[in-house]
C-alpha cells in the first residue's frame, strides 16, 4: 500500500505524507491559505465548511457530492478530488453562476456562511435544473444562514440557471475524470505522527485488517467519528476506513429481500429505500443535510449504536437482519437484537458490520419523525410501524421506537395489543395505553419524558388516522423532493 | 416636511438598490475575515480553561499538567494580568481570568467561565492542554431561574420603576380597580443565542514600545480598545484595535468579544509574540452571553371594546452573572411595554436577576422585543376575553397618529410619540394581505381538520430609535481624497452584515457627486476614526450616515471656497455636478478639481462628527425623550400546528415596514426579511436549556436549532411603506432598520397561538409561552382541550 494520501485538489495533484491522520480536511486546506471555506461549528451542522467531493462512483461515472470539510479526515480524500470555493471563477475572475447569482440576488449579508452556500448549489449545478424552492430546501437544509432568512438565496439558486453557462467549469467537469484516473490511488497505509490510517480497498482485506487490529477505530463516513476528534480530542492509535471498499457500497435485490451494503451512504440508499417504502424516503430526507446524507453511512449509524439514530427504529420495523463480519466468519441476527444497551452493542472487537438485509414484500412501513426543528434535527421521538390488516385483524405489528430508551427499540406490549385485533380506534386505544409500559423515556433538552411519551402514542393515533381516514390533513411538511 | 436632500445623480449613490459592497468577495470566498489573515510565523493561539461548576470557590489549581502538555508556552492565571482582571463594559463585575495559582483560589459564578488561559503552538495543542487541569472546587448551590433569583434577592442592580397617572390622576392600580373588566396573567419568554456563523476571534500582534494591533470580530472596537487597555494598564493609545467585517454579530459581539481580545492580547503581552484566539463552537456557545430570558406579570383593566384603562407589568429578567448591559436592556424591555398602544395609567416595574449562567448581553432589539411580547399576548388575551378579533383591539389602543391628538399620545415615559403612523401602515397592510377575509377562511377549515389546525395573527412594531444611554449617540467619520481624485471612506461604524459600509458609502458618493465605486471602503479602526460607539441601536446608518455627510460637507465648502477664488467666480455659482462642479460656465472634472486644490495647498482630508439632536433622558424620574423618533412596521403570519405533535410550520407572512426613505432598498429588505425569520426562531424552534446543575445543554448547533432554509415562510410577502418619510432630520430621510424587523416576528407567536386555540374551539386562551417549542404547543392544545 502507498504511504501517502493522494488526491486532486482544484485541479491539482497532491500527495501528503505528513498530516496526522485525524487532521480534518478543514484544518489542512486553511493551512494552505484556501480560507474561502469556513469553520462554523466543527460538528457538521452549519455547513460553512462546505467543499464539493468528486469520485468515480459505484456506477462509473463521475460524482459529486458536498461534505463539510470539518468532519472529513485528510485520509479520507485520498483517490478524491476535492473543490473549494475558490475554484468556482474562471482564472479571469468572471464569477459561477451561482456566485453572481448570489451576489446579485443579495444572497450574502455577512458572507461567513455563503462560501458553504455557493459549494452546495454548485455540487447540483451540474446535474440538476433550477431547484424549485422544495428542492431548494433539500439541498441547503445542512447549510445555516443566520443573517438572510434564505429568501434571496432560494431565488439565486434559481436564477443562477437563467445566466450563461460557465465553460471553464464545464471543461473542468469533463477533465475530472481522467484526472482521477491518473491518481491510481489503491488503497492506503499511513503512517504519521505515530498514528496508523488503514484504507483497504477490499472486503477481504478490510476484514483482515479489522480482525487484526482489534483496538483500530473503525470509520466509515466519520459524521460521528469526526466529532470525537473535534470536540473530544479523539485521537486513535489506528483507524481503519472502510471508504474505499466498493463492495461494501452496493445495494442489491435478493429474492425478498434489499441488501444494503454497511457502506453505502443515506444519499446513495435513499432512491432505492424510498421506491420500496416511501415513509422510509420521507425520513431519510430529515435525516441530517444534503453533506451528512452524502458523507454517512447506514452500516455506519447502526454500527455506532446512537439511541436516536434514524435509520434503526425503521430498519428494525421491517424486520431488518444485520450481517457482521469477523475475519472470514460471517454471522447474521435480528437487527433489534445488535442493540443491547445504552452505548452497547452485540459487535465483537475486530468485527465490521458488512450489510443490512431488508426483507421486502411485507406490509407498508409509516415512518413519523419529531424533533424541533423539521429538517436537520436530531431527533425527539421517532415512531416506525409496520402493521399489517388482514379481513380487519391485524396479523402483523413491528412498532419500533427512537428516543424513547437507550436503545432503538420494539414496543411489544403495544404490538400485543394489536396483534389478533380488529383494527380499530378501540383497539388502537388500548395499544396507545399499552405503549405506557414498554418505555421509561427521559428528559433532556431534546424533549421531557412526559412529552415523548404522550407523543410516541399520539403517533399510533396519527398511523390509525393515515389508514382509516386518508381525507384528512395530518402531517404539516410538503413532500419532501 | 422638508424634502429629501437633492443630490447629484451619481451611479449607485443613495435610495438605490446597490449589493453589499463585499457581495462579490463573499461568493468567492476571498472576503477576509479575522481568522483568514496569514498567521505570522510563530504565532501563539489562545484557549481557556473553562470552570465546570456553576457556582462555588476554587480550593486548588494544578497546572503542571497544562504545562506539561506538548506545544504548551504559557500558562496565564488571574496571576498574570498586569492590569485591571475585569472584561466589564460598564462597571467592573467581570473577572477575566478566574482563578490564580498563586493563591489557589478564584470564585466560581457560571458553568463554563474562564479561569485560566493557555498558549501553545498550535489551536489544537492549547485546547487540548485546557482540559488537563486539576481543579478542586467548593461547590455552592447554583441560582438558576428567575424563580429562584427573585426569592434569594439575587440582583445585579436595583429593581427600576416607571409610572405615569391617567388623565384623571389615577395610577395603574386604581385604573385598574376601575376598569368595568380585568385580566391577570403571567408569560415566559426564553432567550436566544445569537450563532452568527462567525465565532469569536481575535488576532493580537506586538509592535515596538508595549503597542499591540488587535483584529478582531467586535462590534464595539472602542470599547474593546479600552478593554484591553486597562486589562494590561496601559494607555488606550497603546492599542489599535481594527475590524474589517464580522461574520455575523447580532448584538452578541458588543461586549462579548472583548474576552476574547483580552486573551490574544494577554498571551502576545506576555511573549511578546502574535498570539490568536478563537474559540471553538461549543465554547463560544457556553462562555459568551445571550438574550435575556423574562418572566412578565401583568394586569390589566379594560373596557369591553378592549380599550385598556389601566395596566401594570413586572418584568423579571434573568441577567446572568454579571451586569454588562442589562441595565439599559432592561430600560428597552420597559420603553417598549408599550409598544403602539398608549396606555393610560400605567405601572412598569423591572427586576434584574442574578443567576449562576453566562451573563445575558445584547442581541438585536435588546429588551425590546421581550417588552412587546408582553403587551401583545395583553392586547390578545383582553381580545379573546371579549370574542373580538385581535386586531380591533391593536387598532383600539394605537397612540394618536401624527397632527390628529387625542390626548394618547404621551409614553409610560412621558415622550410624545409625534410620528405615530401606524395605524395607516396596519390598514394598509391587513388589505394587502387579505387579513380579514383569511382569518374567517382559516376559521372554517379548521373546523374540518381536527390534526392540523391554522391560526393567523397581525402584530405591529413601533421601536424606538437611540441609544437610551444619551452620551452613546455620537459618531464620527474621516474622509480623505486623495490626489488622483481617490476617495477614502472611514468612520465608527463596524460591518457585521448587515450594510452599513456599503450605505453609508452611498452617502459620501451621493454628498460628494461621485460614483460609488470610486469611494473606497475601509476597516474600522480606533486609530482613525477614536471614541465611538458600538454599532448598535440599530444606529449605524444614522449616525455615521450623518457623521460622514459633516465630513464631506466640509471638503465640499473648501472645495467650493477654493474653487470660487480658482476659477474667479461667486460661490454661489460654484455647483456640484456627477464627477464635476460648475464653476460659472466652466466644467470641471472631480479630477482637476482635486489636483488643482492640492498645488493650492487645500486640505483634502476632513473628520466629521455627529450627535444625535433633542434626545434626553431623566432616569431618576424616569421621563424625558430617549428616542430621537421611532421606526414602524406590522407583520401578518399565518402558521399551521399539529395538533399530535406540537410541531408548527410557518406558512405566510405579509409584511410592511417603514424605513422612511431608504437608502438602500435592497439591503433593507434584507435586514426585514433576516430580522423575521431570525425573531421566529427566537419564539419557535430556539430553545435554551439548561440541565439542573447549571450546565448549558443546548450549546451547539446539533442541541440549538435555528432557522434552516425550510423554515423561512413559503409566502412571503415584503414591502417598504411608500409612504415612509422620517419626520426627523435623519440622514436622507431614512429610518433605521437593523432590530425593529425581529419584532414583526411576534406575529408568528400569535398566529401559532391562534392555531392552538382552534384546537380548543376557541373556548379557551392558550396562553402559549416563548419559545414555542413542539412540546410547549402540544402542552397548550391539550390545556386549551382538557383545562
Amino acid at each position: 500500500m502507498p504511504g501517502a494520501i493522494r488526491f486532486i485538489l482544484n485541479g491539482a495533484m497532491q500527495s501528503v505524507a505528513d498530516a496526522a491522520p485525524t487532521t480534518t480536511l478543514l484544518d489542512w486546506l486553511r493551512a494552505q491559505g484556501l480560507t474561502g471555506t469556513k469553520e462554523g461549528c466543527a460538528e457538521g451542522d452549519c455547513g460553512a465548511c462546505t467543499v464539493g467531493l468528486r469520485e468515480i462512483g459505484p456506477d462509473g461515472r463521475l460524482a459529486t457530492r458536498p461534505v463539510c470539510a470539518c468532519i472529513q479526515l485528510l485520509p479520507m480524500v485520498h483517490g478524491r478530488e476535492v473543490v473549494t470555493v475558490e475554484r468556482l471563477a474562471a482564472p479571469d475572475g468572471r464569477l459561477h453562476p451561482v456566485q453572481l447569482a448570489m451576489a446579485e440576488g443579495h444572497g450574502a449579508q455577512c458572507g461567513f456562511c455563503t462560501p458553504g452556500i455557493v459549494m452546495s448549489l454548485w455540487c447540483a449545478w451540474h446535474t440538476e435544473g433550477p431547484p424549485s424552492p422544495e428542492r431548494a430546501d433539500a439541498l441547503l437544509a445542512g447549510n445555516l444562514c443566520r443573517c438572510t432568512g434564505y429568501g434571496p438565496i432560494v431565488a439565486a439558486a434559481r436564477a443562477a440557471h437563467d445566466l450563461p453557462r460557465p465553460d471553464w467549469d464545464n471543461a473542468d467537469a469533463a477533465a475530472a475524470p481522467a484526472r482521477l484516473g491518473a491518481l491510481s490511488a489503491g488503497p492506503l497505509d499511513y503512517a504519521a505522527q505515530g498514528r496508523r490510517f488503514l484504507a483497504p480497498d477490499t472486503l477481504d482485506a478490510l476484514a483482515a485488517l479489522a480482525a487484526r487490529h482489534p483496538e483500530a477505530t473503525i470509520l466509515s463516513g466519520a459524521t460521528d467519528v469526526g466529532l470525537w476528534v473535534t470536540k473530544r480530542d479523539f485521537d486513535p492509535a489506528t483507524i481503519v476506513w472502510t471508504g474505499r471498499v466498493a463492495a461494501l457500497r452496493e445495494i442489491r435485490e435478493e429474492p425478498g429481500a434489499l441488501v444494503l451494503g454497511a457502506g453505502a451512504t443515506y444519499a446513495e440508499a435513499h432512491v432505492r429505500l424510498a421506491a420500496l417504502w416511501p415513509d422510509l424516503g420521507r425520513l431519510i430526507a430529515r435525516i441530517g443535510g444534503a453533506q451528512v446524507r452524502a458523507m454517512g453511512t447506514i452500516g455506519g449509524n447502526i454500527a455506532n449504536g446512537s439511541p436516536i439514530g434514524d435509520m434503526p427504529p425503521a430498519l428494525i420495523a421491517l424486520g431488518a437482519r444485520l450481517i457482521l463480519r469477523r475475519g472470514d466468519g460471517q454471522r447474521e441476527i435480528a437487527l433489534e437484537d445488535f442493540f443491547l444497551d445504552y452505548g452497547k452493542q452485540d459487535r465483537a472487537p475486530g468485527e465490521i458490520v458488512e450489510a443490512v438485509r431488508v426483507p421486502t414484500g411485507g406490509p407498508a412501513l409509516s415512518c413519523h419523525k419529531v424533533s424541533k426543528r423539521f429538517d436537520q434535527d436530531i431527533t425527539a421521538v421517532l415512531g416506525c410501524f409496520v402493521i399489517g390488516i388482514e379481513g380487519g385483524r391485524v396479523t402483523h405489528a413491528r412498532l419500533a421506537y427512537g428516543g424513547m430508551a437507550g436503545i432503538p427499540k420494539r414496543a411489544r406490549a403495544a404490538e400485543t395489543a394489536l396483534l389478533g385485533q380488529p383494527y380499530t380506534r378501540e383497539t388502537v386505544e388500548a395499544a396507545i395505553a399499552a405503549l405506557a409500559r414498554d418505555f421509561t423515556p427521559l428528559t433532556d433538552m431534546r424533549a421531557s419524558a412526559a412529552y415523548r411519551l404522550k407523543v410516541a402514542q399520539n403517533l399510533l393515533m396519527r398511523d390509525f388516522l393515515e389508514r382509516t381516514r386518508p381525507d384528512l390533513a395530518t402531517r404539516l411538511a410538503p413532500e419532501p423532493v | 416636511m422638508d424634502a429629501p436632500d437633492p443630490s447629484p445623480a451619481v451611479r449607485d449613490g443613495v435610495h438605490t438598490p446597490r449589493r453589499h459592497d463585499s457581495a462579490e468577495k463573499h461568493v468567492a470566498g476571498s472576503a477576509l475575515y479575522a481568522d483568514d489573515v496569514a498567521e505570522a510565523p510563530g504565532t501563539l493561539h489562545g484557549a481557556f480553561g473553562l470552570a465546570t461548576i456553576a457556582r462555588g470557590r476554587v480550593t486548588a489549581l494544578d497546572l503542571a499538567p497544562v504545562h506539561a502538555a506538548p506545544g504548551v508556552v504559557a500558562v496565564l492565571t488571574a496571576d498574570d494580568v498586569p492590569g485591571l482582571n475585569d472584561t466589564g463594559p460598564v462597571v467592573h463585575d467581570e473577572v477575566f481570568l478566574a482563578a490564580s495559582e498563586a493563591t489557589q483560589s478564584g470564585e466560581v459564578n457560571f458553568h463554563g467561565q474562564p479561569l485560566f488561559l493557555v498558549a501553545a503552538e498550535t489551536r489544537h495543542a492549547a485546547r487540548r492542554a485546557a482540559r488537563l487541569a486539576r481543579v478542586k472546587y467548593a461547590e455552592e448551590p447554583p441560582i438558576l431561574t428567575v424563580d429562584e433569583a427573585m426569592a434569594a434577592g439575587s440582583r445585579v442592580a436595583e429593581p427600576y420603576r416607571m409610572a405615569r397617572p391617567d388623565a384623571q390622576g389615577r395610577d395603574a392600580d386604581a385604573a385598574i380597580a376601575a376598569a368595568p373588566r380585568r385580566l391577570a396573567g403571567r408569560l415566559a419568554i426564553g432567550g436566544q443565542e445569537h450563532f452568527y456563523l462567525e465565532g469569536q476571534v481575535a488576532l493580537a500582534t506586538p509592535g515596538e514600545d508595549a503597542d499591540l494591533h488587535i483584529l478582531t470580530s467586535n462590534q464595539h472596537p472602542s470599547e474593546c480598545q479600552l478593554v484591553v487597555a486597562h486589562v494590561l494598564g496601559l494607555p488606550a493609545h497603546a492599542i489599535t484595535v481594527e475590524v474589517r467585517r464580522m461574520g455575523g454579530g447580532f448584538g452578541g459581539k458588543e461586549t462579548q468579544g472583548n474576552q476574547t481580545a483580552a486573551a490574544a492580547a494577554l498571551i502576545a503581552h506576555r511573549t511578546r509574540r502574535p498570539a490568536k484566539v478563537r474559540l471553538d463552537r461549543d465554547d463560544d456557545m457556553v462562555t459568551t452571553g445571550k438574550r435575556h430570558d423574562f418572566v412578565i406579570d401583568w394586569e390589566a383593566g379594560f373596557d369591553d371594546t378592549g380599550g385598556l384603562h389601566g395596566i401594570r407589568f413586572t418584568q423579571m429578567a434573568r441577567c446572568g452573572w454579571s451586569l454588562d448591559l442589562s441595565n439599559a436592556i432592561c430600560d428597552r424591555a420597559m420603553f417598549h411595554a408599550d409598544n403602539c398602544y398608549h396606555l393610560p395609567a400605567v405601572e412598569i416595574v423591572s427586576h434584574r436577576l442574578r443567576t449562576n449562567t453566562a451573563s445575558a448581553t445584547a442581541f438585536r432589539g435588546f429588551g425590546g422585543p421581550q417588552g412587546m411580547v408582553g403587551i401583545e399576548r395583553v392586547m390578545d388575551e383582553i381580545a379573546f376575553a371579549l370574542g373580538r378579533d385581535p386586531l380591533e383591539v391593536r387598532r383600539a389602543n394605537f397612540y394618536d397618529p401624527p397632527g390628529r391628538p387625542r390626548g394618547r399620545s404621551t409614553t409610560p415615559y412621558h415622550m410624545e410619540v409625534e410620528d405615530c403612523v401606524i395605524a395607516e401602515i396596519v390598514d394598509d397592510l391587513a388589505a394587502r394581505a387579505g387579513y380579514e377575509g383569511r382569518r374567517a377562511e382559516i376559521r372554517e377549515a379548521n373546523a374540518a381538520s381536527p390534526i392540523i389546525k391554522r391560526g393567523i395573527a397581525l402584530t405591529p412594531v413601533k421601536f424606538g430609535i437611540s441609544f437610551t444611554t444619551t452620551f452613546l449617540n455620537q459618531a464620527g467619520a474621516l474622509v480623505h481624497t486623495y490626489q488622483d481624485g481617490s476617495v477614502m471612506l472611514n468612520h465608527g461604524g463596524t460591518e457585521m452584515g448587515q450594510g452599513l459600509f456599503v450605505k453609508v458609502a452611498q452617502v459620501a458618493a451621493s454628498e460628494l457627486g461621485l460614483d460609488l465605486e470610486r469611494v473606497k471602503i475601509t476597516a474600522t479602526r480606533t486609530d482613525k476614526v477614536p471614541n465611538t460607539s458600538a454599532t448598535a441601536a440599530s444606529s449605524g446608518s444614522d449616525m455615521n450616515g450623518m457623521a460622514v455627510k459633516d465630513a464631506c460637507g466640509k471638503l465640499k465648502a473648501r472645495l467650493a471656497s477654493f474653487a470660487a477664488r480658482h476659477w474667479v467666480v461667486a460661490e454661489h455659482a460654484i455647483d456640484f455636478l456627477p464627477g464635476a462642479i460648475r464653476a460659472g460656465g466652466e466644467v470641471v472634472a472631480w479630477e482637476t478639481l482635486i489636483r488643482e486644490a492640492y498645488l493650492a495647498r487645500v486640505p483634502l482630508s476632513a473628520t466629521g462628527f455627529y450627535a444625535t439632536p433633542k434626545i434626553h433622558w431623566d432616569r431618576v424620574n424616569a421621563r424625558g425623550r430617549p428616542f430621537y423618533y421611532f421606526a414602524y412596521g406590522a407583520a401578518v403570519t399565518e402558521a399551521a400546528i399539529d395538533t399530535l405533535t406540537g410541531e408548527s410550520r410557518i406558512l405566510r407572512a405579509d409584511i410592511l415596514h417603514d424605513v422612511g426613505r431608504s437608502l438602500n432598498p435592497a439591503i433593507d429588505l434584507g435586514q426585514i426579511e433576516g430580522g423575521y425569520v431570525q425573531g421566529v426562531g427566537w419564539l419557535t424552534s430556539e430553545e435554551l436549556w439548561w440541565d439542573g446543575s447549571g450546565r448549558l445543554r443546548t450549546h451547539a448547533p446539533s442541541t440549538y436549532k435555528i432557522p434552516a432554509c425550510s423554515d423561512r415562510p413559503r409566502v412571503l410577502n415584503m414591502a417598504l411603506w411608500e409612504k415612509g418619510m422620517n419626520r426627523e432630520l435623519t440622514i436622507r430621510r431614512s429610518k433605521a432598520v437593523g432590530e425593529p424587523p425581529l419584532m414583526l416576528a411576534i406575529s408568528a407567536l400569535h398566529a401559532l397561538s391562534d392555531a392552538v386555540a382552534a384546537a380548543g374551539d376557541y373556548r379557551a386562551y392558550p396562553a402559549l409561552d416563548a419559545p414555542a417549542t413542539p412540546e410547549r404547543i402540544l402542552a397548550a392544545v391539550e390545556r386549551v382541550r382538557h383545562g
